[in-house]
């Protein structure tokens, strides 16, 4: 008797110490390479580095010539055009086809790998299937020109003001795949007898969905959101096979900038200012954001 | 751990025999892709034959711009590649950061200064010394031409630019694009580079986009420059934006274009699809730039590097790439010609000889030029910030005064 | 639920079917551009059917295109990416699913703050990262190798894994680990014989998210492993990128399929796991 209870109170200080002992290599690692590194870009956007990182301080100089950059701006502007309508796309696509394929669908697992490969495929090539098919004179607008409708018009991809729109379609169909496997993965969590006592209660499917299954999937919001702009703040590839940050610099984002400035023109200080603009508006909208759905997020 | 890995070393240098001497040599470089891929694997096959064994390090994508960010993290790393591929004026911006070797006892020995064009030799410098060894020279003021697109319209080869505008029209008008081009910066910025040294000559060239001074930058010439640019563009169809220069060669070929401005490279594309230089295309120089040369000179840098038997191998690197033999297999590979002036000429073919003939002709006329476009005449933050300018007036209604501005503001970038 | 066919469900499929050719059509370009001849691809009908069909794009893509010196196509580059992406992918996914589940069954006081600050490692820029890692992984001797690289897309990717398993974990009821409690269950007893069993769809979810992300690496992989020991996309890259060289599309688009196969299969098989039922009956426990 006694001795069961010395176990269990030591199994009970193992329980208290043993979380925060599990959780503590992840944050060390997290303090060194993301917060470490974080500081050293911070470090470095302060300094004149052109090829390789130089130490010398020199004050905010970077940060000047980076908002005396017009193409800065443009880039910062297509991040929000492209980020919104990503983001909302990717995830009405992603849930739309989660819900569908809930339906208890024959050849579902044809479907599914149908919607979830084009993550599978690096953009370095599908880029190239993707410019071809919305250029206007060899892809989608030429075919149909071909059909008969001579007046049908596509050229988005070779049109300044709409270069990122494409950007944005591109992405969807690459993206939203694996929002829909998020969603299901949460939809098949949830447990049947919900539905079939709101069925019994006369609740049409589409009022089952809309109140009580997708009001639970909160926390596969939080995730899809998360990947989501993870995806639109690093989109690199994507922007890069497809247009090149093209016509121009009419498509260009963040990530292109600072990658050619910092690693391809030599003004590694630049890029590093501009990698820290990034960073802050992060901490600065997402933060927040992320800590009160983390508190706020209700178990069970 | 370093002196763990010294020790190492140095038991594994004593237990050895001397046969394993023979040093490594590690060359980054993004020759991957055919006839490329090829020269580079003659060039293995000759250190091979020297007993130097051959890593390979080859990272392709944008004109190297990948091999860059690898070279630098390398280098960061603390253990650069024995050479790798970097040109023009990048040689002085790594040269400045301390990490290339010398190879002047080479260059001495095998008598590279004679055997190399002054204006060439000068870029494998830093500060007078050997750092690196080029490979190759390529011409970028070519006009490639389709004469039976030109026969069909009934339009003569431009020589000058009144004449190129007239043909341009003719070929419309026979239902022809005239021009094929790829709206990629790196194009854009190859089509102006043209038309600013056909338009200015190479005075206004070098002192605009060399020295990149900057009342020429400003001046009259420049707003010429970007008028005649202005005009070029009607003749060039809506899909270029993002095509690539190969699916414009191929506009050429089959005839839906009459004419592309292009580097030397594009002859391979030519030659692939079957077509005979001189019958099925033809290279002429672009519009106003007979006795001109763009030149675009690929070479070959070296690290400086700790182990002496990859010093060894790094010179014998060095000596083989400026061997007539590897010149000469290589450019015919690649479409280039020599770099080494008494390489023989014999098996090149009549766009090569052309090409070397006008550059010994350039080379003492002063119409020898470097490349703007191909990152041989500014350091990386002007081109970029140039390129930016030429891009944006390519693909926007820029006028061509808001232009010559911005294009001086960009030269000013450094 | 009935399974015969109503109006509504013939709509339902029609929408299915309609989405699927959305998704199909880039992979019917490149399918179709690898089976042409260069000249039918030169002719300009890039998405137009082959005139005739040829496999030899794909033999070339398999076993003689160049990715450098060596012109071995991209069948020796398979075993280098494996080794690279399975220990990565086992090994951030099992940190990943023991993190989530401390921060979701175990909280703590500051619990939720430092799963903040973690997640704010899901937005640092890889680009950034590159020359101080570089630096780092030089110091420790391990710059370009195999388990250098490993290290890298490990610590990249637990934010995410951390993410993934703690949004699923906070799903679940706390009955059931509070009467798991109750019955003396420890930290240990409850994450393996509970929630493991139960986490089916999330590990997929997660292993597919993980194992695409290091697979299609191109950035750290050029970085930190390029030469003999390149990941398959640092070769393909290699393959299809040629500065002056002819282009053939046809081979860059089969080995970019050839590239994408292991992945492909990995979905094919993970998908499975997500059929409902699986977690019905535990999860009422």
């Amino acid at each position: 008797m006694s001795s069961s209870q010395s176990q269990a109170s030591l199994s009970a200080l193992a329980d208290r110490w043993l979380p925060k002992l599990v959780l503590s290599p992840t944050l060390l690692i997290s303090l060194v390479f993301v917060y470490g590194f974080i500081a050293w870009t911070g470090w470095l956007s302060l300094t004149e580095s052109r090829l390789l990182p130089q130490m010398d301080l020199a004050g905010l100089i970077q940060y000047q010539a980076l908002f005396e950059n017009d193409r800065w701006w443009t880039a910062v502007a297509n991040l929000g055009i492209f980020g919104g309508l990503f983001i909302g796309c990717t995830l009405a696509v992603g849930l739309f086809l989660a819900v569908l394929l809930d339906q208890k669908i024959r050849a579902e697992g044809t479907l599914r790998t149908i919607y979830l490969y084009p993550m599978a495929l690096s953009f370095i090539v599908t880029g190239t299937a993707w410019k071809w098919m919305l250029n206007p004179d060899m892809g989608l607008q030429k075919v149909i020109n071909d059909w008969g409708f001579p007046d049908f018009t596509f050229d988005w991809l070779v049109d300044p003001d709409k270069a990122i729109y494409t950007v944005v379609i591109a992405g969807v169909w690459q993206s939203s795949g694996f929002v829909m496997a998020l969603f299901l993965a949460g939809l098949r969590g949830i447990d049947d007898s919900i539905i079939k006592a709101a069925q019994v209660d006369g609740a049409s499917l589409p009022v089952i969905y809309w109140r009580i299954i997708i009001p639970s999937l909160r926390p596969v919001f939080f995730s899809v959101l998360l990947i989501l702009s993870h995806i639109a703040i690093k989109s690199f590839d994507l922007v890069m096979a497809l247009t090149g940050g093209g016509p121009g610099t009419a498509s260009d984002v963040p990530a292109i900038f600072m990658y050619q400035f910092a690693f391809t023109r030599g003004q590694l200080g630049l890029g590093a200012a501009s990698a820290m603009m990034m960073l802050m508006t992060i901490v600065a909208v997402l933060v927040p954001l992320m800590y009160m759905e983390t508190r706020s997020a209700k178990r069970g | 751990m370093k002196r763990k890995q010294l020790s190492a070393a140095l038991l594994a240098a004593t237990l050895l025999p001397a046969s394993v001497f023979a040093g490594e040599v590690e060359v980054l470089h993004w020759w991957t892709s055919g006839g490329e891929a090829k020269s580079v694997a003659e060039l293995k096959k000759m250190m091979t034959a020297k007993g130097d064994n051959w890593k390979d390090f080859a990272v392709a994508g944008g004109g190297g711009d990948n091999a860059m960010t690898a070279l630098k993290t390398r280098v960061v790393s603390g253990n650069p590649p024995t050479a790798a591929q970097i040109k023009g004026p990048a040689i002085q911006e790594w040269g400045a950061e301390g990490v290339l070797a010398n190879i002047d006892a080479v260059a001495k020995a095998e008598g590279w200064d004679k055997q190399l064009p002054p204006v060439v030799s000068q870029v494998m410098k830093y500060k007078g010394q050997y750092v690196a060894a080029p490979v190759n020279v390529h011409r970028v003021n070519w006009l490639w031409v389709n004469p039976d697109a030109f026969k069909k319209a009934g339009a003569k080869v431009p020589t000058t630019w009144p004449e190129f505008f007239e043909a341009a029209d003719k070929l419309q008008k026979a239902g022809i694009q005239p021009i094929a081009h790829g709206g990629q910066p790196w194009q854009d910025a190859t089509l102006f580079e043209s038309v600013a040294l056909g338009v200015g000559g190479p005075a206004y060239y070098k002192k605009a986009f060399v020295q990149l001074d900057q009342a020429t930058l400003a001046g009259p010439t420049t707003l010429k420059v970007f008028e005649t640019l202005q005009k070029v563009k009607t003749y060039i169809d809506k899909g270029a934006a993002g095509r690539d220069w190969n699916l414009a060669t191929a506009m050429v070929i089959n005839g839906k274009a009459g004419m592309q401005f292009m580097g030397d490279w594009a002859k391979g594309e030519f030659t692939a699809a079957g077509k005979k230089p001189g019958k099925d295309f033809l290279c002429v120089a672009a519009p106003g730039t007979a006795g001109s040369f763009t030149f675009n000179i690929d070479s070959l840098a070296m690290f400086k590097q700790k182990d002496p038997a990859a010093q060894k191998a790094q010179a014998d690197l060095a000596e083989t790439v400026m061997s007539k033999n590897f010149q000469e297999v290589f450019n015919l590979n690649k479409g280039s010609i020599p770099a080494r002036l008494d390489t023989p000429m014999d098996k090149f073919d009549d766009c090569a000889k052309k090409s070397k003939a006008d550059l010994t002709a350039a080379s003492k006329s002063g119409g020898l030029v470097p490349s703007f476009a191909h990152k041989m005449a500014m350091p990386s933050a002007t081109e970029g910030a140039i390129d930016d300018v030429i891009s944006q007036f390519m693909n926007s209604s820029m006028s061509p005064k808001t232009a010559t501005e911005r294009l001086a503001k960009a030269g000013k970038v450094h | 639920m009935a399974k015969h066919l109503t109006p509504g469900r013939i709509v339902l499929y029609a929408a299915l079917v309609l989405m699927a050719i959305y998704y199909l059509l880039p992979l019917y370009v490149m399918l179709s551009t690898s089976v042409k001849t260069l000249d039918d691809i030169r002719g300009g009908n890039l998405i137009a059917l082959p005139q005739s069909i040829t496999l030899d794009a794909w033999s070339k893509a398999w076993s003689s295109a160049c990715t450098g010196v060596e012109c071995g196509g991209m069948k020796g580059f398979f075993w280098n990416s494996v080794k690279m992406a399975v220990p990565s992918v086992l090994i951030s996914t099992l940190i990943g699913a023991v993190n989530g589940y401390v921060v979701s069954m175990w909280r703590f006081r500051g619990s939720d703050v430092l799963f903040t600050l973690l997640l704010v490692g899901c937005f640092i820029p890889f680009q950034v990262v590159l020359l101080p890692m570089a630096r780092l992984l030089g110091e420790l001797g391990i710059a370009n190798t195999t388990s250098g690289l490993v290290m890298v897309h490990v610590i990249y990717g637990l934010a995410f894994t951390t993410l993934f398993f703690r949004n699923f974990f906070v799903t679940i009821p706390d009955e059931l680990v509070k009467a798991a409690r109750i019955d003396g269950a420890g930290f240990w007893t409850i994450f393996f014989r509970i929630l493991l069993p139960i986490s089916g769809p999330i590990f997929m979810v997660c292993v597919i998210w993980q194992f695409t992300q290091i697979w299609n690496d191109f950035l750290f992989g050029v970085v930190f492993a390029a030469g003999e020991a390149q990941p398959i996309t640092v070769a393909l890259n290699n393959l299809v990128n040629t500065s002056t060289g002819v282009k053939e599309y046809n081979v860059d688009m089969a080995a970019a399929i050839i590239a994408a196969l292991p992945t492909l299969f990995v979905y094919m098989v993970a998908g499975r796991y997500f059929v409902r039922g699986l977690t019905a009956g535990a999860v009422k426990g």
